[in-house]
């Protein structure tokens, strides 16, 4: 019943064998143990669970792992390109106080990354339409906007706006703060 | 590098792990032969379970455990052991179901598919009990009986008195009667609720679990299975989201503790997002009965309320709620009679909990709303009416609570110039193009001072380890569920120590590593009282090694030492200091070794029955109706709040916005609707809240006062402005349509039908319905 895949995520490979209805976002977070995609609802509703399929955004709950054979998944572990090089948008995420109990921020980071990726310089109506895939149930969305927002300059002011795009793992220095974003005073 | 981090923006101390996915939550958590966990749930809303038959379930291979009601020890449970008689839940059904979702049976499996095909090879017999839905059905003579202990299925009810209602009512030139009604709506925290237990050789329990509350589920589950409570620890990881709906002890952590107990192997239980909304726990619907008397110069004179709270089939907190309406119902403005009459009441329906503004919510949709008609009857502007009314620093509710700081009237001069009130609101109702705005208020307890739990420890503690390196370590039960509590207590304690942010490090929330007690995350209470436990054992810290430098300096006995900047100093001559991890060197050694600690805790005495202190705001909301659609967008929400002295500036800016948020979806678009007992909108596709693209610009400002129960001043701000947003976007569709809610939420389709003048479909006028509490019956 099982059958032997092969999956591309954040640059590296992995064989699992997965029955043919196993979701990926079950596979990403239980035979990879990459939790770091959530689960809200599983219906494809929440958008707590979106990765990067080929650096387009999708509801990894409505996907089967069979699916994503072939293509190049990114999740939010793959965002960050080491302990202190956050993308920029992780970066702004934490310091216009866009986390709160963290539960949507990985999904949201990574339909953030879309967006900016198709769209650098986007608008607000843009932001909210950008994002209108994932619920948050703390934040009011407001800072989540503004971290957006943020991000948006700094990738623009960071690096050639191609280098961004297309990879988001390749977005530019999350800053100068050796703890990873968000200087603490 | 400032070392003063209170008032500051300072991000949050779990950002990192959170924006990188490192954060581990409770279902990320997974053990070596894990097994996997599955509840079976009634279908039916009210049934004796006739035959009940496992045998096939417990022979599919992979399964480990099959449990049901008779294998548990039989003992009841809930969060008010203070009145044993209220602890009316079991884990798992004993011959009985009382709500569509009620618990039946548990197992564990090799893995979740195959604990979900064992639960459908149990064979339940349900014998069909007539059922009560609503609160006429289940309080009308001869209504079928959901717990034989309640006969008239009025669990609960409570009642506040003070001053002259009579007198009040009888020197009022204006008085007027209305019923509101509030629907029931869900948390919806985007993290279903998990747990994983972990049992040890002698059968004691180690339990993750997405909780408010690591103390309470403690004590609970150790009682359920009777183990003493050290035998339980209980460990919250990262928590995605509570807001009152995890707080109490859970079949799942029963039954996972249970099942480990039984086999030696970890269990797993993870909830799906449609039991969360078919099942889990929700906000009290409620009809409420308001009668109040003006002067006719808007002096408020008497104000005499009822209300029925809809429990669903047990209690949970409804104990809590019933009072805590009455009590909200008696707060923002001088009342000088009032009387309160409040109820729960058992229905087959889905219990409801506690949930953010706990009570608020209710009762304060009906007390802005019924200002906002006055006002309107009485041709004075609503905001002066508020201003004639409202409560100052001192004022009182005879025998229930003082009010303390208050900077409610400001909020309410400061939200009229931000909104640009007085001009826009000049023009007539329905005149303004569609266009609205509207007022709503709030005030909110900052911690509670009851002891429902009947706890035998202190409120909140802490423990502060200082180390001759310069770090600190904070250990505290203190629950962080996603409001930032963690990075507020670190604030606290570095800023009395003049330490760095990255000098501290923290343990929280688990039982058996950090101090008792803690009575978890609820009533917006971790800031003030987990924070003064943190600052009385930073403060024992600050004295040793305040010693340490007087010594050593031979300071003059009323100079005073500071620590600032990482230094111990006197602050009257700053060169006589040497660097904290110096002193704490110092003292170490001065004491044998010993190390450095402060314990600090915090319980509150003699301050009433309801709160040390409360929050006061005023908000203005701008909606644009489309009388076509019959749609209400909200545009713009203006806030003035005191929430005290402000600790972190993007915290509380983040605790509005999501309040704005939440109460946005109660006014508008959020409601589990029931049929036959069933939630049918158990999704959230169907269950609607508020997304990016819904939200208003926001705009907040803080009135600061300086409470002195607070630390550095502060009080609560995470649940108290929910309250003003409904009956705010409420008086705003009023003044953009003419059609005046006394129900929630304002959906299109009720919009239209009152625009439309057909009131039955509006389903608002409810002024025959009765909010009577019937005598109570004979209890058995
Ligand atoms: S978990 Fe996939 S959309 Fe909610
Ligand atoms: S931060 Fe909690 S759901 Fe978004």
């Amino acid at each position: 019943m099982k059958q032997t895949i092969r999956l591309r995520v954040n640059g590296d490979t992995y064989e699992v064998a997965v029955p043919p209805w196993r979701t990926l976002n079950e596979v990403l977070r239980e035979d990879l143990r990459l939790t770091g995609t959530k689960r809200g609802c599983g219906d494809g509703d929440c958008g707590a669970c979106t990765v990067l399929l080929d650096g387009r955004s999708v509801t990894s709950c409505l996907m089967l792992a069979v699916e994503a054979v072939g293509h190049e998944v990114t999740t939010v572990e793959g965002l960050a390109t080491a302990r202190d090089a956050l993308h920029p948008v992780q970066a702004e995420f934490i310091a216009a106080g866009a986390i709160q109990c963290g539960y949507c921020t990985p999904g949201m980071e990574l339909s953030a990354a879309y967006l900016l990726s198709r769209n650098p310089s986007p608008t607000d109506d843009e932001i909210r339409r950008g994002l209108s895939g994932n619920l948050c149930r703390c934040t009011g969305y407001q800072k989540i906007f503004e971290a957006v927002r943020r991000a948006s300059d700094r990738l623009k002011g960071a690096a050639p706006p191609d280098a961004a795009a297309g990879d988001p793992a390749a977005g530019g220095p999350a800053g100068g703060d050796p703890s990873g974003g968000g200087a603490r005073p | 590098m400032t070392s003063r981090p209170i008032g500051k923006d300072v991000p949050r101390v779990d950002g990192w792990a959170k924006a990188t996915g490192a954060a581990l939550y409770t279902d990320d958590l997974s053990l070596p032969g894990m097994l996997h966990g599955a509840l079976l749930r009634s279908p039916v809303p009210h049934a004796r379970i006739a035959h009940l038959d496992t045998r096939r379930a417990a022979a599919l291979p992979g399964v480990k455990a099959v449990v049901v009601g008779s294998d548990l020890p039989a003992v009841k449970y809930g969060n008010w052991r203070l009145v044993p008689t209220t602890q009316d839940e079991l884990a798992l059904a004993r011959g009985r179901v009382r709500f569509v979702g009620d618990e039946v049976a548990a197992v564990a499996a090799v893995d979740r598919d195959t604990a979900e095909e064992a639960l459908a090879l149990i064979r339940v017999e349900y014998e069909p009990l007539p059922a009560v839905f609503d609160l006429d059905a289940a309080m009308a003579a001869g209504a079928p009986v959901l717990h034989e202990a309640t006969p008239d299925n009025v669990s609960v009810t409570r009642k506040i008195a003070f001053g002259d209602l009579e007198a009040g009512f009888g020197a009022s030139d204006y008085v007027r009667e209305d019923t509101f009604t509030v629907q029931a709506v869900s948390h919806a925290y985007l993290e279903p609720c998990a747990t994983l237990a972990q049992a040890d050789d002698l059968g004691r329990i180690t339990l993750w679990t997405s909780t408010q509350t690591p103390y309470i589920v403690q004590c609970l589950l150790a009682s359920t299975l009777g183990l003493r409570e050290n035998e339980v620890r209980v460990v919250k990881p990262a928590v995605g989201g509570g807001f009152g709906g995890k707080m109490e002890l859970r079949p799942w952590d029963v039954c996972a503790a249970f099942i480990a107990r039984r086999t030696g192997k970890p269990v797993k239980f993870a909830l799906s997002r449609e039991e969360e909304l078919a099942t889990g726990r929700r906000r009290h619907p409620m009809r409420l009965r308001s009668r109040v008397g003006f002067k006719r110069d808007g002096t408020l004179m008497a104000k005499d309320l009822q209300v029925l709270l809809e429990g669903g089939a047990y209690n949970s907190m409804g104990p809590t709620a019933t009072f805590l309406v009455g009590n909200f119902g008696a707060m923002l403005y001088r009342y000088p009679a009032y009387r309160y009459a409040g109820a729960h009441v058992y229905t087959n329906h889905a219990p409801a909990g506690a949930m953010r503004g706990f009570g608020a919510p209710q009762a304060l949709f009906a007390t802005e709303t019924q200002m906002n008609m006055a006002a309107e009857a009485l041709g004075i502007d609503p905001i002066e009416l508020r201003l004639k009314n409202a409560m100052r620093p001192g004022d009182e509710i005879p025998d229930v609570a003082t009010v303390g700081t208050c900077g409610f009237a400001e909020c309410l001069e400061r939200v009229a110039e931000m909104s640009g009130w007085r001009e826009k609101r000049r023009r007539g109702p329905g005149t303004g193009g569609g266009k609205g705005l509207g007022i709503g208020c709030y005030s909110f307890i900052t911690g509670g001072v009851f002891n429902w739990f009947n706890t035998p420890y202190p409120f909140s503690a802490a423990e502060v380890r200082a180390y001759a390196d310069g770090t600190v370590h904070l250990l505290t039960m203190a629950s962080d569920i996603g409001q930032g509590s963690d990075t507020v207590l670190q604030q606290i304690l570095a800023e009395e120590l003049g330490i760095r942010m990255q000098d501290v490090q923290m343990t929280a929330g688990d039982t058996a590593m950090t101090p008792k007690g803690d009575l978890g995350t609820w009533g917006s209470r971790v800031t003030l009282m987990a924070g003064n436990a943190v600052l009385e054992a930073a403060r024992q810290v600050k004295e040793e090694l305040a010693r340490m430098v007087s010594l050593r300096f031979d300071l003059n006995v009323v100079q005073e030492v500071e620590l600032k900047d990482g230094m111990v100093r006197s602050k009257f001559r700053p060169d006589r200091g040497i660097p904290f991890a110096e002193a704490v060197a110092m003292a170490q050694k001065a004491n044998r070794g010993k190390p450095v600690v402060g314990r600090g805790t915090y319980t509150p005495r003699d301050m009433g029955l309801v709160t040390p202190t409360f929050s006061f705001g005023a908000q203005v909301a701008e909606v644009d109706v489309d009388r076509e659609t019959g749609v209400t967008r909200v545009t713009k929400v203006y806030t003035a709040h005191d929430c005290g002295t402000v600790l972190n500036p993007m915290a509380v800016d983040g605790q509005v916005h999501g309040c704005i948020q939440m109460g946005m979806g109660y006014a508008l678009s959020e409601e589990l609707v029931m049929r036959d007992g069933k939630t049918v909108n158990a999704s959230f596709l169907d269950y609607k809240m508020p997304g990016a693209l819904d939200m208003p610009e926001c705009e907040a400002v803080c009135v600061e006062t300086h409470d002195p129960r607070g630390p550095f001043g502060a009080k609560e701000t995470g649940e108290g402005p929910i309250s003003a947003t409904a009956p705010a976007i409420a008086d705003a569709v009023w003044h953009a349509s003419g059609y005046r809610a006394t129900g929630l939420p304002i959906t299109a389709e009720k919009l239209l039908a009152a625009l439309d003048g057909d009131d039955s479909i509006a389903g608002e006028r409810r002024a025959e319905a009765s909010c009577a509490i019937p005598d109570p019956r004979p209890r058995g």
